[in-house]
């Protein structure tokens, strides 16, 4: 369980991380989504204490991650950046990690094969892949059998038979009982493996709430309506909230209402529908319309700035 | 559509241990032992710490019979054994700083304090492992320094000199304490700055650019001055014949382990206090 207090960071002048409060959960996988640079990897520093917050207080199952005996058993975190020296094979570089807790060798090796690396292993990892340092990255995170995984990115540089590999690492690390947290900016790659949803922007947060109450909050209420009284229909349709727009072969897009709402409207009206389409936002669309206003407001800043 | 694919289950840990200090110091000696140009550059070290002594020793015997009596006098067989120690100290001191700002450089600073987030474990074993290795692989050099360059001069009797004449076992072994004190405080200086290159500079600065510059001073200030640097400081553990102007071997180690503990004292403070 991880449990954010009004956290925030700032760097300088700029505000990364503002006012953050949520509560992660054992036994679900629980998506961190938000667009890069609105603050994922700065949350993640701040729980594991390598950057002090300014403001604020985030707990790992009840402590600082500092306070911890045996931080390893608590939290397995694979982090944005490469953190791994380049000069040192990934088998010693597990093995340094493993021996601060007397983590036993075997275990090394374990978690090196169920990775796949194990025909580089004992290279230098300066020369690994993008993927292949993912994979280590993971390894590392799940050295201790921790019970609680943070993951930064995990499917970044993997090719599409490792993303899957991490979908179902995800779902059985829940079904032990385990607080999974895993950041992306990938709207789709969350709707597939996480349960739960916590969206930031611009440091602030946007949303907590599970996957299908994202959508269904997300999706505007738009219909395209199409009938030879279109004008008589904006007029009983017409109200506060409610907008018209043009679209295609003279239909009409509304938005505000539902489909059975207009329905309704032009029965009573005694107005022929022609048709009646609920528009259906994608996921990717309803993160967007989400995080938008944030996005747009940051272009704002730098350009201010510059 | 395809079959439910099978979930990935994570294998369990039976032992599960704390966090301990002797842990942390295996744990950096793994890492020490574990990157290869380390490795080198330690081997390096502990052979130039032999091999200019021998050279010198080779040199000075073949030249000694066209020297000039002035020449023969300025040559000190202590000088020509722990001739090696210049060497060693750069090389020890480039490590040191490299011990840590490697982890900044390459990021692995974040698993390092993500899997030890009290962080001055860290510090103590990469300062005490690091001198427990300088000092195993200096000791034997300069041990072999003054046998090895004694040897060599054998049939020159003014070079003579026994290990066991007074001071003499306190300067070889002298010299060996202050290599490793330099790669103690070229650690600190690493952890400080955090850079390899600043880290480097920083150390160069202090030991090989302020004492010449301490010459532009009125000599009555330099010498007041300049036995207090750490170098000069530092250089009365190797010293056989101390001038008034120098400090004695036991005020020199002292002043020169204050630096070092001063320089620990701060790294220990900034890396409590800042991100990572």
């Amino acid at each position: 369980m991880i449990e954010a207090r009004d956290l925030t960071k700032d760097y300088g002048e700029k505000r990364a991380v503002d006012g953050l409060s949520f509560t992660v959960q054992p036994g679900v996988v629980t998506g961190f989504l938000g667009p890069n640079g609105s603050g994922k990897s700065t949350t993640m520093r701040l729980i594991l204490g390598l950057d002090a917050p300014t403001n604020g207080d985030v707990t790992v199952n009840g402590r600082h991650y500092r306070e911890h005996h045996a931080p390893l058993h608590e939290v397995g975190a694979l982090l944005e950046a490469r953190s791994v020296h380049t000069g040192r094979s990934a088998y010693n570089h597990l093995l340094g990690l493993a021996q601060t807790h007397g983590i036993p060798r075997a275990r090394v090796n374990d978690m090196i094969d169920l990775v796949g690396l194990h025909e580089v292993a004992r290279k230098r990892s300066g020369q690994f892949s993008l993927g292949m340092g993912q994979r280590l990255g993971i390894a590392q995170a799940l050295l201790g059998d921790p019970k609680t995984v943070m993951l930064d990115e995990p499917v970044n540089g993997l090719d599409p038979e490792g993303i899957h590999w991490v979908r179902n690492l995800l779902k059985g690390l829940a079904a032990d009982g385990r607080t999974v947290f895993v950041s992306s900016h990938l709207m789709s790659e969350m709707a597939l493996t996480a349960d739960h949803l916590i969206v930031i922007g611009r440091g602030k947060l946007i949303a907590d709430t599970s996957v299908d109450d994202f959508v269904a909050r997300a999706s505007q209420k738009v219909v395209v309506v199409r009938s030879p009284e279109i004008e008589r229909l904006r007029n009983s349709l017409a109200g506060p909230g409610i907008s018209f727009e043009p679209a295609e072969r003279g239909a009409v897009e509304v938005h505000g209402l539902t489909a059975e709402q207009i329905g309704d409207v032009a029965a009573a009206d005694g107005i022929a529908l022609h048709e009646l389409t609920p528009q259906q936002a994608s996921l990717e669309e309803a993160f967007m319309n989400l995080t938008r206003d944030e996005i747009e407001f940051g272009a704002e800043m730098e350009e201010a700035v510059a | 559509m395809s079959a439910v694919a099978p979930t990935v289950r994570l294998p369990r840990l039976d032992v599960t241990g704390r966090l301990a200090f002797h842990r942390v110091l295996l744990s950096e000696w793994t890492k020490l032992r574990s990157v290869r140009s380390t490795k080198w550059s330690l081997f390096a070290g502990f052979l130039l710490t032999i091999a200019f002594p021998v050279i010198f020793s080779f040199v000075t015997r073949s030249h000694w019979s066209s020297m000039s009596a002035g020449e023969r006098a300025g040559r000190h067989p202590l000088d020509i054994a722990l001739a090696g120690v210049n060497v060693a100290q750069l090389a020890v001191a480039v490590l040191g700083v490299l011990l840590i700002t490697a982890e900044y450089s390459t990021g692995s600073i974040r698993s390092t304090f993500t899997a030890v987030p009290k962080r001055l474990p860290v510090l103590w074993a990469k300062l005490i492992d690091y001198a427990v290795v300088v000092l195993v692989l200096i000791v034997p050099a300069v041990l072999a320094s003054f046998f090895l360059s004694q040897t060599i001069l054998h049939s020159i009797p003014q070079l003579h000199m026994s290990f066991t004449q007074p001071g003499v076992a306190r300067a070889v072994l002298g010299g060996a304490v202050y290599v490793m004190l330099v790669g103690i405080f070229a650690l600190a200086i690493g952890a400080i700055v955090r850079n390899t290159a600043g880290g480097i500079a920083t150390f160069a600065a202090i030991f090989f650019v302020l004492p010449p510059l301490m010459f532009t001073l009125p000599t009555s200030w330099n010498n007041a001055i300049s036995q207090y640097l750490p170098s000069n400081a530092g250089r009365q553990l190797f010293a056989l014949q101390h001038a008034s102007h120098t400090l004695t071997t036991l005020s020199g180690g002292l002043v020169f382990g204050g630096y070092c503990a001063a320089a620990i004292v701060i790294a220990a403070v900034l890396l409590v206090r800042r991100d990572v």
